[in-house]
């Protein structure tokens, strides 16, 4: 299977390796295999694969991560730029909210 | 437990096909029109303390299916949401598995029709009938919603264990440890598809790598292409008004066949840059040398526009080639960059990072495109 690259040294991924208790959930949740564990400590072994979604730095029971989470959708940071907010389409909840709808 | 890839909060074309629309965001269904059976899908009650709870089909019906389809072409609507609450597949009891869901309709029939001849729980949260993904990204799919949902169904007298099966793509809205301290729920991360939660449970519960991995192959993003292109059908219609127009004004042959059949002529140019960077772009996006999806539509856009110039309008003045290869290129990019939303590995930083360069240079290409067009008009050149 192809793995798809994207642009290079962009992530925003950073990880507290001192914090770290290696519990291994960000292996878990990660879905582009951008950590790997070595005895009892994660490392980011990839980290131009990371796309930002957060979920590692969500379940990190010691905030040993931190990354700047975001969609990386064009038409989201439009539609962020013309009116003034973060990158989402549309409201954040509720039926008006159109979310990009394409 | 969720099928395939994507992006979130607001992917831009987004929900979809069963298989696929997970991690697409979409925009929030219409509610189902009132009367209609709304949930065709439960086929009878399981007792339990707290009550009876509605025992769902493991059927994929032909019902189902149109919906799906029509969802992905954009047509009508349908009954999106499911009731958010605590549904049983099989005959479960006090020991049996709670899998976790979105009440997006699509990804909840994916789920129950994964899970033949298995007897668990599945606790529908409310997510406004978003899909997990985009869902999780947002927050609706989060921790509080999940808490406050486990209690307001009695989960804990319902079932004698403390476990939790959440869609990894839950877990950006999920904190695990969270959870666990606010309900006393242990939460174990599913793989990513729904099709792989027999095999997660038969294999005790654990994923393998590649369940545990998005991925984005060319089915996935061939689904994708019917979204991008009804995205584009309003600016298209308006384009061939334009065109119109101005064979119109241009009047060579009065109000005549040949007119509408000069404007389509003038259409297939601008309709071979849309299809370009809506479906060709996203089809080979592997095989299109350059990470940047706006340099990948870019490139491809230039190619057509070669092809078109060279073998369509040869004849034609070296000003028209030009101004194809100034305004085609930029509309297959433009597309081309709005598919980062769809896609499943992209990053905010770095689509930011490549639309600083390319908005601008889409717009100085068309730009340039529509001054020189204007220039032939006006001095005839
Ligand atoms: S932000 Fe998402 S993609 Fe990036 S490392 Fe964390 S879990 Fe993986
Ligand atoms: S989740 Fe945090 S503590 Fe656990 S292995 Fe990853 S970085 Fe280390």
């Amino acid at each position: 299977m192809i793995k798809h690259r994207y642009l290079k040294k962009v992530a925003t991924l950073e990880l507290n390796a001192d914090k770290c208790i290696g519990c291994g959930v960000c292996l878990d949740v990660c879905p582009h295999e951008v950590f790997e564990i070595n005895s009892g400590k994660t490392w980011i072994s990839d980290r131009d694969r990371c796309m930002e979604c957060g979920a590692c730095a969500q379940n990190c029971p010691v905030e040993a991560l931190t990354v700047k989470v975001g969609v990386g959708c064009a038409a989201a940071i439009i539609q962020g730029k013309l009116k003034g907010t973060a990158p989402c389409c549309g409201g954040s909840e509720g039926d008006k909210s159109s979310c990009c709808g394409g | 437990m969720e099928k395939g890839p994507v992006a979130r909060e607001c992917s831009c074309s987004c929900n979809g096909d069963p298989q696929n629309s997970e991690n697409r965001c979409c925009k929030p269904m219409p509610p189902a029109h009132a009367g209609e059976n709304r949930t065709p899908w439960v086929i009878g009650a399981i007792e339990t303390s707290t009550g009876k709870i509605p025992q769902v089909s493991t059927e994929y019906t032909p019902r189902d299916r149109f919906g799906a389809w029509k969802a992905r072409w954009g047509i009508g609507r349908m009954d999106y949401k499911v009731p958010p609450g605590l549904y049983g597949v099989g005959n479960p009891d006090a020991n049996s598995l709670v899998l976790v869901s979105a009440n997006y309709k699509m990804s909840f029939d994916r789920l129950r029709s994964e899970l033949k001849g298995l007897d668990l729980w599945i606790l529908v949260l409310d997510t406004r009938g978003v899909n997990v993904w985009c869902a999780a990204g947002k927050g609706t799919f989060g921790t509080e919603e999940l808490v406050h949902r486990i209690s307001q169904v009695r989960l804990p007298e319902i079932v004698t264990h403390r476990a939790l099966i959440v869609p990894q793509l839950g877990a950006p809205g999920v904190s695990a440890h969270k959870v666990l301290k606010l309900s006393g729920f242990r939460v174990l991360y599913g793989p990513v598809r729904a099709a792989d939660v027999p095999a997660f449970i038969g294999r005790g519960l654990k994923a393998t790598a590649a369940m545990r991995e998005v991925r984005f192959d060319m089915r996935d993003r061939l689904v994708l292409a019917p979204f991008e292109l009804v995205s584009t059908v309003k600016p298209a219609l308006l384009l061939l008004a334009v065109l119109f127009l101005v064979n119109l004004i241009a009047g060579k042959e009065g109000f005549a066949l040949s007119l509408v059949s000069h404007t389509l002529a003038d259409f297939i140019p601008y309709l071979g840059a849309v299809l370009t960077g809506t479906v060709l772009t996203p089809l080979l996006l592997p095989y299109i040398p350059g990470p940047a999806f706006a340099w990948k539509g870019w490139l491809m856009g230039l190619l057509w526009a070669g092809v078109y110039v060279w073998f369509i309008a040869s004849q034609a003045s070296w000003t028209h080639g030009l101004f194809y290869l100034l305004i085609l290129p930029p509309i297959a990019s433009y597309l081309a960059m709005n598919f980062t939303g769809c896609s499943t590995y992209t990053s905010l930083s770095g689509v930011a990072k490549e639309m600083k360069f390319a908005v601008p240079a889409q717009l100085i290409s068309a730009v340039g495109g529509i001054i020189l067009w204007v220039g032939g008009l006006l001095l005839g050149f």
